[in-house]
């Protein structure tokens, strides 16, 4: 399945697999596709998230606390595409997990669990350029890749020759995590991005509210929702978290959804 | 295990790279420009070494332990003085090379990471001698066990942020530095303290510490009139190691030993030997050898000396473990104190508890090494900090001292 916005903006959900269990997040990512997410995010728990700020960081210890692996994400993602075929399925992981598990064993099963692509947070282009890009090439799999307000033009040029599905913008220079307003460097990003790609740009970091979905709407095409979702399951009881989320997936988007025709 | 394709940017066989967010190319980018460019810079060179020679005190001595050799009989053992230097420690050395990059690059604010709180102190000292601002991040573990050095970082003028993520050591104080780099990453300077990270930082604190072994050379051609036999130093990070280590490289009747932290047994989480039990992966921005388990998660370690508890090593260590160049072996805690007191006890010397498991490996070897042998240990530090971790494990309280043999 084809990584696709059904509405505009789109609506991209991240959520700590495993935190607080892998049931409980199974049930929340169901909700959150039938509140509206057209792409889900699995994140793979890892010791030391260094580019996650303290919300994502406290989730991704208590899954790795509670056993959660790689293989649990992969079995999620398989569950998940079978329940719900139409939704796209992104595994947003530190690089490391995915070499323990082996690069090409880790594209081959991705694939076959449904995956649609794969986001490294800490793999640079000149690091994915051969053995990686062409392992997920081979398992038809989307390459996704971060951009940042300090990357160059050289830098965006080279990383949206190579990306598929999606490009996610970095909003601001930082770590995840919510912010009161959207930094003013967001805007220039993305139109420095648009002039290298026709891929969908998805704007992430401290996106957390109606407001700043509706605002960066004005020139991205969706809107990645991170620590506001993990922060909130943190503090809402598991078996209460689905609705939760769900109902604030269906807040993000406080007018009816247009249909896009991008 | 897989290894990705070496690009070449900042590769020592497979090891090494740039693994980082995307936030941070930009400044890896400009510092290593900034770095190639000073590196050809006369006046840039002239003026760090003014600042070894006069404000740091380098040379440092190369001493013949005498006392030491004849005790252990065998080898004849010479001590490489980086414990003399100011600060305490060879940290130093790195720390003024990269503060004079950092004013060059018009960063005026630097933050770093300390595990025994050597490197915090350097980095503290450099910042009130350059007027910069500084934050040193520190595992909370690491506050309580190495006091001294927190209140020292205070004293001059920085700021020391207590991290209470994992195992409050050095790991987890590098994941926040690296949290403030991203964030601050437009005005900030991250003066990372060892030969680990993302290119080009393995090569430059190298390079700032490649003088430790120059000057090796030419004090044991001096007092010997040949080369050692072998030169050993402790291996956290690795930064001593790769400066004592480096200009023998092309030496091979030189060997060069490696000594890891082995703690307190050799179980996954109890010690930080990551060449016999670690594995390939990347953790902070390099590829390198790291403690993990076989999910990819980075394991906890534990030694006696904070700046040896680390989950990974610097990449160039890792391809010369690969190649055979050099070798890494471990000293446990009990080991490492028993080194401590026998050369304080022989020299008159307390070495810092990171450098005393060089000094145990020495001790180790000695006996059966034949007379003719020359080995130089590195004593990277020395070991004032240390005397609050000395004093209730070798209960230097007074009731039991007698028993410290």
């Amino acid at each position: 399945m084809p990584i696709r916005f059904a509405h505009h903006p789109g609506l991209v959900a991240y959520l700590t697999v495993g935190d607080p269990d892998v049931a409980t997040t199974r049930a929340i990512a169901v909700a959150a596709i039938d509140a509206g997410a057209d792409v889900l995010e699995l994140g793979v728990p890892f010791s030391d998230p260094l580019a996650d700020g303290p919300v994502i960081e406290r989730a991704s210890h208590r899954a790795v606390a509670n056993g959660t692996t790689l293989n649990h994400v992969l079995a999620l993602a398989s569950d998940l595409r079978a329940a719900r075929p139409q939704t796209g399925l992104v595994i947003f992981s530190y690089l490391n997990p995915i070499l323990r598990y082996g690069l090409e064993r880790f594209t081959n099963d991705a694939k076959a669990a449904g995956v649609d692509g794969v986001l490294a947070t800490d793999l640079t282009i000149e690091e994915a350029e051969g053995h990686y890009l062409n392992a997920m090439l081979a398992a038809n799999l989307a390459p996704i890749f971060l951009v940042a307000p300090t990357s160059t033009d050289d830098r965006l040029r080279r990383i949206a020759a190579v990306s598929q599905g999606f490009v996610y913008a970095i909003s601001r220079v930082g770590i995840t995590g919510t912010r009161q307003t959207l930094a003013s460097d967001a805007r220039s990003l993305v139109e420095r991005l648009r002039r290298f790609t026709q891929l969908p740009i998805v704007l992430g970091f401290g996106v957390s509210n109606a407001a700043h979905v509706a605002a960066l709407g004005e020139f991205a095409d969706a809107a990645a929702i991170g620590s506001a979702i993990v922060g909130l399951i943190e503090k809402t009881a598991p078996k209460e978290a689905p609705a939760a989320v769900a109902q604030f997936i269906e807040g993000l988007r406080p007018v009816p959804a247009a249909p896009t025709t991008r | 295990m897989e290894t990705l394709t070496p690009t070449r940017l900042g590769r020592f066989g497979d090891y090494g790279g740039r693994y980082v967010p995307e936030t941070l190319m930009a400044a890896l980018e400009e510092l290593e420009a900034a770095y190639e460019q000073a590196k050809a810079d006369p006046i840039f060179r002239a003026e760090l070494d003014a600042l070894l020679r006069d404000y740091a005190g380098r040379p440092t001595p190369l001493y013949f332990a005498q006392r030491l050799s004849e005790r252990l009989g065998g080898a004849k053992i010479y001590l490489k003085r980086e414990d003399l230097l100011h600060t305490g420690a060879h940290k130093i050395n790195n720390c003024l090379g990269q503060g004079l990059l950092a004013q060059r690059m018009g960063k005026q604010r630097i933050i770093a990471e300390t595990g025994a709180g050597q490197h915090g102190v350097a980095t503290a000292t450099i910042c009130a001698l350059l007027g910069m601002e500084c934050v040193v991040y520190m595992g909370e573990e690491d506050m309580r066990r190495q006091e001294l050095n927190v209140y020292r970082m205070r004293l001059l003028g920085a700021e020391v942020r207590g991290v209470s993520s994992g195992s409050k050591t050095l790991k987890d104080a590098i994941n926040e530095a690296m949290r403030d780099w991203v964030t601050n990453v437009r005005t900030t300077h991250y003066l990372l303290g060892s030969v680990l990270g993302a290119h080009p930082y393995p090569t430059m604190v190298r390079d700032f510490h490649r003088i430790t072994g120059e000057e090796i050379r030419r004090q044991i051609v001096e007092k010997e009139g040949r080369l050692p036999s072998a030169v050993i130093a402790c291996v956290g990070g690795g930064s001593n190691a790769m400066g004592a280590f480096f200009d023998f490289v092309r030496d091979p009747q030189v060997k060069l030993i490696g000594v890891e932290a082995g703690g307190r047994s050799t179980a996954l989480g109890e010690h930080a030997a990551r060449f016999s039990g670690g594995s390939p992966g990347v953790l902070q921005g390099t590829f390198s050898y790291v403690l993990q388990d076989e999910h990819g998660q980075v394991s906890l370690t534990h030694s006696v000396s904070a700046g040896l508890d680390y989950a990974s090593v610097g990449p160039e260590h890792a391809a010369m473990h690969d190649s055979g160049r050099a070798t890494y072996t471990s000293a446990t805690d009990q080991q490492a104190l028993d080194a401590t007191v026998m050369l304080a006890r022989t020299e008159g010397i307390v070495p810092a508890l990171e450098s005393a498991h060089a000094v145990a490996e020495a001790i180790r070897l000695a006996p059966t090494s034949l007379s003719e042998d020359i080995f130089v240990v590195n004593v990277s530090g020395r070991g004032d900090k240390d005397m609050g971790i000395l004093s209730r494990e070798l209960h230097l309280d007074g009731a039991a001292q007698e028993q410290v043999r």
